[in-house]
């Protein structure tokens, strides 16, 4: 390229805003593109985001460790032992937030109305409230105090289906380690709310020790969840703890536990990038228009550089060069418009209007936009070369002008 | 030796039943160093034989060649750098880039030659000056006369001393002492640098500056003298 940048930018630059007027809508076409583009990721990033946060909290934990034939059939025979030393050591580490161990088994349970099978775990409260339970959910009453409380807390659907309410008594059956029925009387001391009706109806919430005991299980439990701190990263920590259990035990990371879960985030990927290409092929509509416009414009003063000994592909780069100057401009009014609108709205938008479908998919009814530096880069990479690219097109024509005959044209 | 050398160019506009000749078998040897007049009546091939020597416009048949190197069958790449390194132009009817200014229209040339910013600056401002445009460096093309925007093509064709010289009506819009000054530049040019002139006009006073006149008429070469200057 023999014309120096400086020339073709101060050309480039000056015959953007001889039209300023179509410049300007088109900056402002570039800028809402790109506002429209990084505002719904951010809005639909933090509805996935909460979404699998949820879904960790349910789990919970960002990696739980069972006994290798538990996920089959996470009945109380295919419990594991209380951590060991190694285990126990390896919970001290830096990698982990927070860790629990549960019981977790199938059992029924009755009021003297109605009987429900649910999810019974057995728990030490404050540990589970470190893995993500939320006393502020407990609606009434009050949670389990330690793992010897002969309370159960149980969800507020399942309250209603049972016909029970607080302080009163219900009978809970499940199954020992040698196939006897195990059951035992707990008087409801907590109701619970939860985002997901699923959860409210399916699972209870009893005292470990008080559950160990009626299984007659001794100090076993049927897992180990350990919380991180960044779901989205649980590869090392699962390692971490791989590395301190016996092989016959199972690690694994929360989007393996849960594979529908572990696939949205993807997913999500996938779609932010379809969502930004549907944008920019609207606006490339546009771009393509005015580039043309400006061309055809100039035909007589392109043919003239070119007369002048303007190589054909000098006249290329000075039709792109244009094109990424609007681009910036207008990417640059996209970005701050897009963080501008996004930063008011961390405190979450209240979506409790529309939101009962979406409770449903396990989103909350107040959405919190998620503005990913990965986004904003994704967004702005979009519109830079597939801008380049659509803006090939008019670039490749302006260069096609005989000089002469462009020359002639009055 | 001859500098460029016309063999037999033809060029042939259709317009409806009838053809329009732009250049019929035209044959010319012009010298290195050549101070040419090129005229003849409205619509009788100038316009279209210095596009052909420049290699704006593709020819129906004939061959140029430029110092032994065939014009005709260069690519548009090497056309272009061409007319960028041996040729100044003077259009006839538009010379100048509206966005830039008269200093900036000047240097363009030189810009895209790759001429340091400071070498450039000094020489257009030295030769805008000497076409006597001292004062309005800075104003764009439509702030000027019609005068004064043909000074600055000038000015940009010779700026950086082509070897040849094709300028189209140059003294069109000029009153005689303008056009004076400005053939005397020209002819000190030719003296001093071996620059090759062809220059097409219908003013006899312009004629009187050349050395060898060619007289064309409906695109054929009908006069070729010489005179004394
Ligand atoms: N693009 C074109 N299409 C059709 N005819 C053309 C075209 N360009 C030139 N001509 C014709 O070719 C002939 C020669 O034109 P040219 O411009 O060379 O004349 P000229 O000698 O420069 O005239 P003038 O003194 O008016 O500038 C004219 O008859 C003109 O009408
Ligand atoms: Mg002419």
């Amino acid at each position: 390229m023999k014309m120096p940048l400086s020339g073709m930018t101060r050309l480039a630059w000056r015959n953007l805003w001889r039209n300023y007027r179509r410049t300007l809508i088109m900056l402002l076409a570039i800028a809402l593109g790109v506002w429209a583009m990084i505002f719904m990721t951010a809005l639909m990033r933090g509805m996935v985001d909460d979404m699998v946060s949820q879904g960790v909290a349910a789990l919970p934990g960002h990696v739980q460790v069972h006994a290798a034939s538990y996920r089959d059939d996470p009945s109380i025979t295919h419990s594991m032992p209380a951590p060991g030393q190694r285990l126990l050591e390896a919970l001290e580490s830096e990698l982990v937030s927070a860790w629990a161990t549960r019981i977790k088994v199938p059992a029924m349970i009755s009021s003297e109305y109605e009987n429900r099978g649910v999810l019974l775990l057995g728990v030490e409260p404050g540990d589970e409230i470190a893995l993500g339970f939320d006393p502020d959910d407990i609606v009434e009453g009050r949670f389990l105090d330690s793992s010897e409380d002969s309370g159960i807390v149980i969800g507020e659907k399942l309250a209603q289906r049972l016909e029970t309410r607080l302080g009163k008594r219900v009978a809970v059956m499940s199954q020992d380690p040698d196939n006897n029925i195990a059951d035992r009387g707990f008087r409801v001391t907590g109701i619970f709310h939860a985002e997901l009706e699923n959860t409210e109806e399916s699972v209870v919430y009893a005292g470990r020790d008080v559950v160990q005991a009626m299984l007659g299980v001794g100090s076993d439990i049927s897992e180990v969840a350990v919380l991180g701190h960044d779901y989205r990263e649980p590869g090392p920590l699962t390692e971490h703890i791989r590395a301190a259990v016996p092989d016959d035990f199972e690690v694994l990371p929360w989007p393996e536990l849960d594979p529908y879960l572990g696939s949205m985030l993807k997913v999500m990927d996938g779609f932010v990038l379809v969502w930004m290409v549907v944008v920019f092929l609207a606006l490339s509509f546009g771009l393509v228009n005015t580039l043309m416009m400006a061309v055809f414009e100039r035909i007589r003063e392109i043919g003239l550089m070119r007369a002048l000994g303007m190589r054909p592909a000098v006249i290329v780069y000075q039709i792109l060069m244009e094109s990424l100057m609007l681009l910036a401009l207008g990417l640059l009014a996209g970005n701050v418009l897009a963080v501008g609108t996004i930063v008011p709205l961390k405190d979450g938008i209240d979506v409790s209007v529309v939101a009962k479908g979406m409770e449903m998919m396990g989103a909350s009814s107040v959405l919190f936009p998620v503005l990913s530096p990965a986004d904003l880069v994704m967004a702005n990479s979009v519109v830079i070369v597939l801008g380049i690219v659509t803006s090939l097109l008019p670039a490749w024509r302006a260069a096609q002008y005989q000089p002469v005959e462009a020359l002639g044209r009055i | 030796m001859s500098a460029i050398i016309c063999t037999d160019l033809c060029k042939y506009y259709q317009q409806g039943d009838s053809v329009i000749k732009g250049l019929d078998h035209v044959n010319l040897e012009i010298a290195a160093g050549s101070f040419i007049c090129l005229s003849g009546p409205s619509g009788s091939g100038k316009t279209t034989l210095l596009n052909a020597i420049g290699g704006l416009d593709r020819l129906d048949s004939g061959q140029i060649s430029i110092n032994g190197e065939r014009v005709d069958l260069l690519g548009k790449a090497a056309l272009a750098d061409l007319r960028l390194h041996s040729i100044g132009f003077v259009f006839q009817a538009y010379n100048l880039i509206p966005v830039l200014s008269a200093r900036e229209n000047v240097e363009f040339v030189m810009q895209v030659q790759g001429v340091s910013a400071t070498k450039r600056r000094q020489r257009s401002m030295k030769i805008l000056q000497e076409v006597g445009l001292e004062g309005m460096e800075d104003r764009r093309p439509a702030q000027l006369s019609g005068g004064q925007q043909q000074r600055v093509a000038v000015a940009r064709a010779i700026v950086s001393q082509p070897k040849l010289v094709l300028a189209d009506e140059p003294t069109a819009n000029l009153d005689s002492k303008s056009m004076e000054k400005l053939m005397t530049h020209f002819r000190e040019l030719n003296q001093v640098h071996q620059v090759t002139f062809m220059i097409a006009t219908h003013d006899q006073r312009v004629m009187n500056w050349a050395e060898r006149r060619i007289y064309m008429v409906d695109g054929q070469v009908t006069r070729d003298e010489m005179q004394d200057p």
